[in-house]
């Protein structure tokens, strides 16, 4: 059991929760997820270490409340404990070794960059943050980032930072030069957006690939992806990988496999929360299939 | 106990003919998960047990990759000294709940029975079934053996049947054994791949129960090669047995896999087993396809198209390149499959998934093929024939054509000698080219049966038995130089 020794709510809808897990503490490195199961009957899903602390033995997960398993997540509270969680799994980051970084977070990505520029930090790279979310309240870690070095937060409607996507930022930042490489971690699209922007650039581009999978460890190629044409595993090739050969448009695609079931879940949850009845998950899955 | 009747006659156990084994009906199992074969009666077990001729050189002990005593569980058996039959047998066999069900007795011990010569054979599978089902309803009548503790620490990795066997047998010698499991729960194979109306997961749970009390510690959630190394277990086990199975899924590498709809067998019966998919309580979703299509012709292959059945595929067709006789799966595999309503369709091979605007599944396009002369494994091999090509409409494609070898340990343990196929070199006791460490089960020989990798689990726990007697303990080796590492494992 991994009881959970803080919590704290980072924007509406992400929560980061620090896990009691010594060994992972000890020997993750930045770009590496555990696979995390709630207790019986729940589902694995893949979550980044957003964090370490190996003296205190702890591992933070920042989690994004989508589905009925990471609502289930965030919704324990300290003292609560989490039944399974394993690895470090995944191939840790590529980093660089000198020069200048730029680190894109979008959303609850923002949390699998900070590690990265952390870690970036550490070895005397100069790091540039730049951040994104919908609105004010959806821009996250932006105080930690800044202990790396320079942050530019944005936000699409313009209540916080610079007004925009992440993607104008980051294209001034390649106009002023100086980039050896970029990690961009967020939604698909952002991500694809990113790489687009870098290619004509010949900025070395990295992206952290979110796909579903179950065991994390190579077994069951559900979190297969295509990059340069050839089939890979998120969870042992990645789930980093150049992001100016990923196929973003496949991988968005299979994202959306189980989109009909987890509505159906997270309607059968709210329905048992008030009392209600909802049909049955396999009728509605069909239903909108 | 002892028998009333005169024994009978070599004659009269002659005129006994070989009972079935009662199974549920068809049309009603494919549309449950509960178990297809329902184990004999004791009227039925007793009489099976009175065809044995107690051959004085049984070759059907020969024939069993674990060496069963059968003879000998047999005549126990039919004596009415049931605890005797269940010692004697789980003293050769550590798992025989799983084998009962899934070996393949009529190629191994029932293929080389004396009756099986004229007339059919001892059906020695439902009797061991018999048995040791009668053993998890009855553990307080049971030998329980308590070995001298010999001192040593042995970790296995992997807790499926090769693994689950070694660890038996090396706590049967006295040994402390620790078994880690990438897995939140044990079982390897055994619990994600082999469906419950072949295999009930309790009845694992009870195989696995019985070793936690003869002393096996189970570790989940350990992947070795990333949440420990091979040389860090090295340093604090006297011996380690490599058992983590042959895990990758092999695809077709034709246009259209990655389309949503398509699955390998693995994460098919992972989601279906493991995580539960087929309960209604269970959080993991799996695809519920009408017509479903799985390409392989093995075991796994005939484990998947009949879950699609029991998931309400209306239409659940198999494919394999090859003819009904190359069908690599059990023959009671496919019988069991077509009397279920499973499709076969033979000597056809898939050239692309076809899908929709939206990314779905919408069939799988096909070429017939014939067969040439025989390859290099003495299969005929299969050639498409010209303008065949057609397209089977279809929700959803499980490929079942095979896995190879999870490079995720060997790459972290460079000094592992594997081949060119990534399987684990072993010597002929079964160690690898690090001293004191040794694999058996897929790891080793590739993908083949559950038996097979048993009796690697217990040809390896007596070597290891034996390098252990000439070996020191790790607690009279020089400490590892800096800090004192983190005792693995309880």
């Amino acid at each position: 059991m991994h009881p959970i020794v803080a919590k704290n709510q980072l924007s509406p809808n992400v929560t980061r929760l620090v896990v009691s897990a010594p060994r992972i503490a000890a020997i993750r490195r930045p770009g590496q997820f555990v696979m995390v199961r709630l207790g019986p009957g729940a589902e694995r899903i893949p979550l980044t270490i957003a964090d370490a602390d190996a003296e205190a033995g702890t591992i933070s997960l920042v989690v994004q409340s989508v589905g009925k398993s990471t609502a289930d997540l965030v919704e324990l509270g300290v003292g609560d404990a989490i039944q399974d969680v394993a690895g470090p799994l995944g191939r840790p980051t590529d980093l660089l070794e000198s020069g200048h970084a730029v680190c894109v977070g979008g959303g609850v990505g923002t949390a699998v960059i900070l590690p990265i520029a952390q870690e970036l930090d550490r070895r005397g790279v100069a790091v540039t943050s730049i951040i994104g979310g919908r609105s004010r309240e959806w821009v996250i870690l932006e105080d930690q980032l800044a202990a790396t070095g320079e942050v530019v937060a944005c936000t699409d409607d313009g209540s916080y930072g610079r007004p925009g996507f992440v993607t104008e930022a980051l294209r001034d930042a390649l106009d002023t030069g100086g980039v050896d490489a970029v990690y961009a971690v967020g939604p698909v699209p952002m991500m694809r957006a990113v790489s687009e922007l870098t290619r004509p650039y010949g900025v070395p581009t990295t992206v952290s690939l979110n796909a579903i999978m179950v065991d994390g460890t190579g077994m069951c190629g559900g979190c297969r992806v295509s990059i340069a044409g050839e089939s890979r595993y998120a969870c042992v090739d990645g789930p980093e990988f150049d992001g100016h050969l990923v196929d973003f448009a496949g991988l968005a695609d299979r994202l959306n496999t189980y989109r009909s079931f987890e509505q159906a879940a997270m309607a059968r949850r709210e329905a048992c929360r008030i009392g209600g009845r909802v049909e049955p998950v396999e009728e509605a899955a069909a239903a909108s299939r | 106990m002892t028998e009333q009747r005169p024994p009978l006659t070599p004659k009269e156990r002659m005129g006994i003919d070989r009972v079935a084994m009662p199974e549920q009906d068809p049309d009603l199992r494919a549309t449950n998960f509960r178990e297809v074969n329902l184990g004999l009666t004791y009227q039925l077990a007793m009489l099976e047990a009175e065809r044995c001729l107690q051959c004085p050189k049984p070759y059907c002990v020969d024939g069993c990759p674990v060496r069963v005593n059968i003879p000998r569980f047999i005549r126990l058996l039919r004596e009415g000294d049931l605890p005797g039959a269940a010692d004697s047998l789980l003293d050769d066999n550590a798992l025989p709940c799983v084998t009962g069900r899934v070996c393949p007795q009529e190629s191994q011990c029932e293929g080389v029975c004396l009756r099986g010569k004229k007339g059919k054979s001892v059906a020695i599978g439902a009797l061991e079934r018999y048995v040791a089902d009668w053993a998890q309803g009855h553990t307080g009548e049971l030998a329980h053996a308590t070995p001298a503790r010999s001192g040593r620490r042995v970790a296995v990795v992997g807790s499926g049947p090769a693994g689950l066997t070694a660890a038996g047998e090396l706590a049967k010698r006295g040994h402390d054994v620790t078994i880690f499991e990438a897995f939140h729960a044990p079982g390897g194979v055994l619990i994600y791949g082999i469906p419950e109306f072949r295999l009930p997961k309790d009845i694992v749970q009870a195989e696995v129960d019985r070793l936690v009390e003869a002393g096996v510690r189970i570790e989940p959630n350990a992947i070795i090669g990333k949440t420990f190394t091979l040389p860090e277990l090295r340093d604090q086990f006297d011996a380690i047995f490599l058992a983590v199975g042959a895990g990758l899924p092999v695809f077709m590498n034709v246009p259209g896999e990655n389309l949503k709809g398509v699955y390998s067998a693995n994460e098919y019966l992972t989601r279906v087993n493991l995580m539960g998919a087929w309960t209604a309580d269970a959080d993991t979703p799996v695809l519920r396809g009408q017509r479903v299509v799985v390409v392989g012709g093995g075991n796994v292959a005939m484990d998947a198209v009949r879950t699609a059945r029991r998931l309400g595929a209306d239409e659940a067709r198999i494919v394999y390149r090859r003819g009904r006789d190359e069908l690599p799966a059990r023959a009671e595999e496919v019988h069991h499959a077509e009397q279920e309503g499973v499709v076969f369709d033979l000597l056809v091979a898939p050239i692309a998934v076809d899908g929709d605007g939206a990314g779905w599944v919408t069939g799988l396009r096909c070429v017939r093929m014939e067969l040439g002369e025989p390859d290099e494994s003495g299969r005929r091999r299969p050639m498409s024939v010209a303008g065949s090509e057609f397209t089977i409409p279809c929700d959803m494609v499980v490929v079942a054509i095979g896995t190879r070898s999870n490079p995720l340990l060997t790459t972290t343990a460079p000094e592992l000698e594997v081949n060119e196929w990534g399987y684990i070199v072993v010597d002929e006791n079964g160690m690898t080219s690090m001293p004191g460490v040794f694999a058996g089960g897929d790891i080793v020989r590739g993908a083949a049966t559950v038996i097979l990798a048993m009796g690697d689990g217990k040809r390896s726990a007596a070597a290891i038995d034996a390098w252990l007697r000439g070996d020191p303990p790790v607690s009279d080796r020089a400490e590892p130089a800096g800090e004192v590492p983190v005792r693995i494992g309880a």
